[in-house]
């Protein structure tokens, strides 16, 4: 591997103060980016370079900053989670980009997820598409049954935990042009679907889920395939199948 | 099924969509069918008769009904879907790369499927209408050699019936009793010949959709233009099959590792194949001699 140098940049990042504010791009110069450095790490030098000019740093999502949790987001350059593929934006690093480059920043743009100020954006309609019907009821009063002591075929195993892999990021949503949520909630839908516990709530599952999915204002699939290119879990469009599968199965019943 | 679901729902939307865009794909390989007999020499009567055949067939009728339908229904539904689907993103991104992950036809279905459905009005208007509703919409007429004479005859729908141009009077055309030139037949509701004396029915003629389509190509004046035209739609209906063709059926669930690769396959080559062999017959017409 190539040895780390510093690399001077332009951004241009979404500000928006609040959620009822006007928000607009600005323009920022950011000087001596070490290409070693993480995306994040880079917006973190940034939010120095303001505190010190005495300016308000950049509001960004991140938790884990190790790709599992799914709280970073960003529209980095025209794509969700920027250039790279397979990962979330806290694994992007700035060895993917150039001295002299001017980096796109926006927060996920949806109606189902408002902006909350700057580049945080509102991702509970997700939470409340899985309270409507991602889970499986069951008796928790001391006398739960071992899930393994059902037996599960290994390939509809494997399926399901692919489809577990979602992390909830929103990035099908954000690169998609309709702005649908397809790829998470048929993510949702197949990781229990696939399973024998997901079996007996399957039909109100996934009627609840995509009512909700529909109420929060996402749009429709047309089947573009965007989300699964940048899903950072490799979410496949087969989930999208499934989902509409079981609705099909759901709505007759 | 919940009643307000059928047409709210999301999916329901999408199941819709697919089932009439599949339809449709079996109407256009019907249809090709029928157009592809205009690439045959010497085939008006064959055309024609055709062409008869699919305007009073009653099963081809239902048929028929259905395609209207959904053309209809797939055009309403498509365009309510794309409204809804700018909704879902009422603030656009300042810096977008679709090409990273989506293909160009992917991404215009609905520009696409616009353009479509101005040329099926087009096309309806120039052909459908006038077969079904123009009261001047040519009939047949076939050269055939009399003692070494060309002479004209009107075709009737039963095998043998020829009728010389010249015996049959022209719709509001004036017969003079006096003289001794009555003609002999009159023409009556479009289609129907009678003799002019006796009021009574004698044959049925072929309306000519062949002349019809080769005039409206070789037209001096705009024959050029129609002939793009049809040829530019085409391409733009191969556009719209390329994507929707596999699309249609991951609308309706069905995604296997086994099954998709073939739909993909299939979907591509129907969407090249099909719009290629409608193009080439106006351009065959346009340029034939
Ligand atoms: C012969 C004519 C046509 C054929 C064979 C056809 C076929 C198809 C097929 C197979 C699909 C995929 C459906 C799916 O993804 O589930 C589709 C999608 C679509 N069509 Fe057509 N179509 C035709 C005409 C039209 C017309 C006239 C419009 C008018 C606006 C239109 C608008 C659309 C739109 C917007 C979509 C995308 C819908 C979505 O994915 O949500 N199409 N078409
Ligand atoms: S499907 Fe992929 S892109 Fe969508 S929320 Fe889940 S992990 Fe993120
Ligand atoms: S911060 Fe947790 S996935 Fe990026």
């Amino acid at each position: 591997m190539s040895a780390a140098k510093n690399i001077n940049i332009t951004l241009k990042i979404w500000r928006q103060k609040n959620a009822n504010a006007k928000g607009s791009m600005e323009t920022y110069k950011l000087d001596n980016v070490s290409t070693a450095s993480s995306f994040l790490e880079m917006l973190d030098q940034l939010n120095e370079q303001l505190i010190n000019e005495k300016k308000e740093p950049v509001a960004f999502d991140h938790d884990c900053r190790e790709g599992i949790c799914g709280m970073c987001s960003l529209y980095i350059n025209g794509r969700a989670h920027g250039p790279d593929s397979g990962i979330t934006t806290c694994q992007l690093h700035m060895r993917m980009f150039k001295d002299g480059d001017t980096i796109y920043i926006e927060p996920w743009r949806s109606k189902a997820f408002p902006v909350v100020k700057d580049l945080v954006v509102d991702r509970s309609a997700f939470d409340r598409i899985q309270q409507a019907g991602g889970f499986v009821s069951v008796n928790t009063s001391g006398n739960t049954i071992d899930a393994n002591s059902i037996p599960i075929p290994k390939d509809d195993a494997d399926k399901a935990f692919m489809a577990a892999a979602c992390i909830g990021c929103g990035a099908c949503v954000a690169t998609c042009k309709n702005g649908s949520a397809m790829l998470f909630v048929g993510a949702k839908v197949s990781q229990y679907a696939l399973l024998p516990q997901g079996k007996v709530e399957a039909t109100q599952r996934v009627l609840n889920m995509v009512r909700q999915m529909d109420e929060e204002g996402f749009g429709n699939c047309t089947n573009t395939g965007a989300c699964e290119i940048e899903c950072p879990k490799g979410i496949s469009l087969e989930n999208i199948a499934r989902m509409n599968r079981e609705y099909l199965k759901a709505s007759l019943k | 099924m919940a009643k307000s679901a059928l047409l709210k729902s999301s999916i329901v939307k999408k199941y819709w969509m697919a089932l009439t865009g599949l339809f449709l794909c079996l109407f256009l390989a019907g249809h090709l069918a029928g157009n592809l007999q205009l690439l045959v020499p010497n085939n008006a009567l064959n055309f024609n008769q055709y062409a008869l055949f699919m305007t009073t067939n009653p099963a081809v009728k239902l048929l028929s009904y259905l395609t209207y339908i959904s053309i209809l229904f797939h055009a309403i539904d498509g365009i309510m879907l794309t409204i809804q689907n700018k909704k879902a993103r009422p603030v656009s991104y300042a810096k977008t790369n679709p090409a990273a992950n989506s293909s160009l036809a992917s991404r215009n279905m609905a520009v696409l499927g616009t353009l479509i459905l101005v040329f099926i009005a087009t096309h309806m208007v120039n052909f459908w209408a006038k077969m079904h509703f123009d009261k001047n919409m040519p009939l047949m007429t076939k050269e055939i050699e009399v003692q070494g004479n060309k002479q004209k005859f009107y075709v009737g729908t039963q095998t043998g019936q020829y009728y010389p141009v010249e015996q049959v009077a022209l719709v509001g055309e004036k017969q003079n009793p006096e003289t001794m030139m009555v003609k002999q037949f009159v023409i009556k509701n479009g289609t129907e010949l009678y003799y002019s004396q006796a009021d009574v029915k004698t044959a049925d003629l072929y309306k000519d959709l062949y002349k019809l389509t080769l005039d409206f190509f070789k037209d001096p004046k705009l024959g050029l233009v129609f002939t793009i035209f049809y040829v530019f739609s085409m391409l733009v209906l191969a556009f719209h099959l390329w994507h929707g063709f596999q699309s249609a059926f991951q609308s309706l669930g069905v995604n296997s590792s086994k099954l998709t690769p073939l739909i993909k396959f299939v979907g591509k080559a129907f969407s090249i194949v099909v719009p290629l062999l409608f193009a080439i017959i106006p351009i065959f017409l346009h340029f034939k001699k």
